[in-house]
């Protein structure tokens, strides 16, 4: 029988709602991240470079990119004969087919994957942050304390502990209470949704919760429930660059903070390379009058204008002309000439025609979803087309091919929302 | 599948100096993020070629490392694939290969245990996009035994380094010198060759028994009358890296967005090893005008008319022109770098300057501190 000591569980099957457009299409692990990345290639990474050579990506909305994205996990090195990569969406099992309705209901679905590699553990990922962490220490962790679980824990401001999972620990770090999202937090040490467990126990405590929670998960049942049957379980600290990338403007600012002179997230690390799927990597060309500062240009871009504060991803077009401020252009964007943009995100395949302004006017929230759209930024989602010549302000939100029709006087005022495909959920 | 590949790749050029000097020439740089071998196995790859040998012997260690899987030129496959081919020992040889007839001739069971009906050989150190498809059907066509691909020499070809050809009006070949002293023609041999499989294993075998161990002088002169042998006139973008000032231009022709495009941007593109470099990075000083940089890099100065390759570092206030830097430079504060090839892994320190001239490039050899 196969034997692997870990193997890893990816949770990928998220929308990230609070992301709004940019997932519309894709599941947040798919979203692009820091120009050529997207956001799942920091666990896969960290996985590979952690010696955990066996995971399961566990998908369910809008898996089709991501499905292309991971293929057989060439870029990882996780094309394996014995382990490997392997994409478990929801299945058919007997007479009906089941959604995963849970995290650890996603889980349970997969016993018999798991079952297959025999492993004395199993980590629990989620695709949703960006950090580097060597899986193996953390189980060496987990190893010499003897734990049934070890739960990976970052210390947050008090005063915002109230927004996460919080573990309630000993002096020694063991657990001996969890809490969600408390209102009166005891402990600022909060949950990263990074889990190693030993098999055998978490094999028992998903059979016997899923008798039980139709929507099973982690956090509400497993987790609560091995502390009841007093299960020895300890906060493994980790206090690295971790970001959540869930909302538009930590999104934004997670990318912008790569482009500072001294990163505190360094990707240009020899011995802890992110890979991404990139095997077309043209070099990035800067025309005669271009000027690029301050920013990240990912491979195959050509910057005929000027860049300022600003992530361009693979094969980004900057036309004559054109000024782009503190944004975030993702993969074949295209500016055309003498366009302005500014603090905006530009979802993958998008084109903006020339003389756009995009970005300018008052601070006012989206009307249509102000909590999401409310920081001045505004966002395009995948393959949008703007036409030439019109004036979009701040907190816009576009979807799908627009004409000048679309523009009242050619302007989209701040705040208002173009969505060109009816059932797109904004 | 109609043909098997072989890409002579073993080869020296001393007219490329020190660039040369720790590689073979098929491994050299170039294009901000390619090597030399990368065109032809792309262009093999990209033609439907399935099963493709690559002969090495000379610095054959980057070459190696280099195709170390064969995947990126989705040529990892259990029908057919790569084949690296160096000199071995074994019981009744143990020679070198000594010349481009001999290293195919040692390797004459890759032909024998193959049934295409065609071989394509091109050398490694071309740098141009082309489909094979097209050259063999025009091998067909003529009903040739031989079709040998050419070209009309640029201006600033040096006619001499090459093999010379003239053809009748029906582009039979009626001549071919090899770096001819008094060329007749500006025809030159892009080394790229369509040919019989069994036809090539019998010639081999015939000139090996006399000792004769050279492809263009042993076969194609020798036999030129004997068999059929045509030209196919190529008029794409071509360059031979073959000195340095070739090599100079080459590198600063990807500067050109029409000939940039060819081989990263329109389909079938050229493939490479992928070295999962971060996005490359312009700090607030930086200014690249008519600049390629590969990924990883990280600018803080002034770059004009250059192409850096991944993972380089420039220092603030420095400024580089007209000049190729090569994988994991380091570029301190205040150099100046003009008309100079820095190879892979030199420093320069702080205040540093480095100046060659537009006709004769400055080299600087591989993991030079100065």
């Amino acid at each position: 029988m196969k034997k692997k000591e870990m193997i890893a569980m990816l949770l990928a099957g998220g929308q990230g709602s609070r992301l709004g457009v940019l997932t519309n299409s894709k599941a947040k692990p798919a979203a692009s991240f820091g120009g050529k990345y997207r956001i799942i290639d920091f666990p896969m990474s960290n996985c590979i470079n952690s010696g955990v050579d066996t995971v399961g990506v566990l998908t369910q909305y809008q898996p089709l990119l991501l499905n292309r994205h991971i293929g057989i996990g060439i870029p990882w090195d996780l094309d394996r004969r014995n382990g490997g990569v392997t994409i478990l969406a929801p299945h058919v099992k007997g007479e009906q087919g089941e959604w995963y309705s849970g995290t650890a209901n996603a889980i349970y679905q997969n016993i018999d994957f798991i079952d297959a590699y025999n492993p004395e553990y199993v980590l629990i990922l989620s695709g949703d942050h960006i950090y580097k962490m060597d899986y193996s220490k953390m189980l060496d962790f987990h190893k010499q304390k003897h734990c049934d679980a070890t739960i990976a824990v970052r210390e947050v401001p008090l005063d915002e502990a109230g927004r996460f999972g919080i573990m309630n620990t000993k002096d020694d770090d063991s657990i001996y209470e969890f809490e969600e999202k408390p209102k009166q937090p005891k402990s600022n040490l909060a949950s990263m949704g990074i889990y190693i467990f030993t098999w055998s126990k978490l094999r028992e405590a998903l059979i016997a919760d899923n008798r039980i929670h139709t929507d099973s998960d982690f956090g509400k049942h497993i987790i609560p429930r091995m502390l009841d049957e007093n299960q020895i379980m300890f906060a493994y600290r980790f206090n690295d660059y971790w970001k959540d990338v869930g909302t538009i403007e930590s999104y934004w600012v997670a990318n912008m903070d790569l482009i500072k002179t001294l990163p505190d997230f360094n990707l240009y690390d020899d011995f802890w390379k992110i890979y991404t799927d990139s095997e077309h990597q043209p070099p990035q060309y800067t025309g005669p009058q271009s000027d690029v500062r301050a920013s990240l240009l990912a491979e195959g871009c050509e910057v005929y204008g000027a860049v300022y504060n600003s992530v361009l991803g693979p094969e980004v077009y900057i036309d004559e002309g054109a000024v782009v401020r503190d944004s975030i252009i993702m993969e074949g964007g295209r500016i055309g000439k003498n366009s302005r943009v500014n603090r905006a995100i530009i979802d993958e395949g998008s084109s903006i025609g020339s003389n756009v302004v995009i970005g300018e006017g008052e601070n006012i929230p989206n009307e249509l979803k102000p909590k999401i759209y409310n920081t001045g930024i505004t966002v395009l989602a995948e393959a949008t087309h703007i036409p030439d010549g019109v004036n979009i302000g701040k907190n816009c939100v576009i979807v799908g091919t627009t004409t000048q029709t679309d523009y009242e006087n050619g302007r989209l005022v701040s705040g208002g929302s173009i969505i060109h495909e009816p059932e797109v959920i904004l | 599948m109609r043909a098997i590949g072989i890409i002579l790749a073993g080869g020296h050029n001393e007219r490329l100096g020190e660039l040369t000097e720790l590689r073979a020439t098929s491994a050299i740089p170039v294009g901000s993020g390619y090597r030399s071998l990368d065109f032809p196995l792309s262009n093999m790859s990209n033609s439907g070629i399935g099963k493709v040998a690559v002969i090495t012997q000379y610095n054959s260690r980057s070459l190696h490392d280099h195709l170390s899987s064969a995947k990126w030129w989705d040529l990892g496959r259990k029908q057919g694939g790569l084949f690296i081919f160096s000199p071995y020992l074994s019981s009744t040889s143990s020679f070198w290969f000594r010349g481009t007839a001999d290293s195919i001739y040692q390797n004459i069971t890759y032909l024998k245990r193959s049934n295409e009906t065609y071989v394509v050989i091109a050398s490694g150190n071309g740098v141009y996009k082309m489909d094979y498809n097209d050259l063999i059907n025009y091998h067909i066509q003529k009903d040739a035994d031989v079709t040998i691909v050419y070209a009309q020499a640029q201006d600033g070809d040096d006619v001499r380094q090459y093999g010379v050809m003239e053809f009748d009006e029906f582009e039979r070949l009626t001549d071919l010198e090899e770096k001819p002293l008094e060329p007749q023609s500006d025809l030159i041999s892009m080394g790229i060759y369509v040919i019989q499989r069994t036809l090539l294993i019998k010639l081999l075998e015939a000139i090996q028994s006399e000792e004769r161990y050279d492809l263009v002088k042993d076969i194609f002169i020798r036999y030129r009358k004997k068999l059929r042998i045509y030209g196919y006139h190529y008029t794409g973008y071509w360059k031979s890296l073959n000195s340095i000032k070739a090599y100079y231009d080459c590198n600063m022709d990807f500067l050109k967005k029409d000939i940039r495009d060819m081989f990263t941007k329109n389909t079938p593109f050229i493939a490479t090893k992928p070295k999962d470099e971060p996005p490359g990075k312009y700090n607030s000083g930086a200014q690249a005008k008519d600049a390629l940089v590969g990924s990883g890099s990280i600018i803080n100065g002034y770059i004009e008319h250059s192409v850096l390759f991944r993972r380089v570092f420039t220092g603030e206030n420095s400024a580089i022109k007209n000049s190729i830097i090569m994988e994991g430079s380091y570029i301190g504060n205040n150099c100046l770098v003009e008309n100079a090839v820095l190879d892979k892994e030199v420093v320069l320190s702080d205040g540093k300057q480095v100046r060659g001239s537009q006709d004769n490039p400055l080299i600087v050899a591989k993991s030079t501190v100065l």
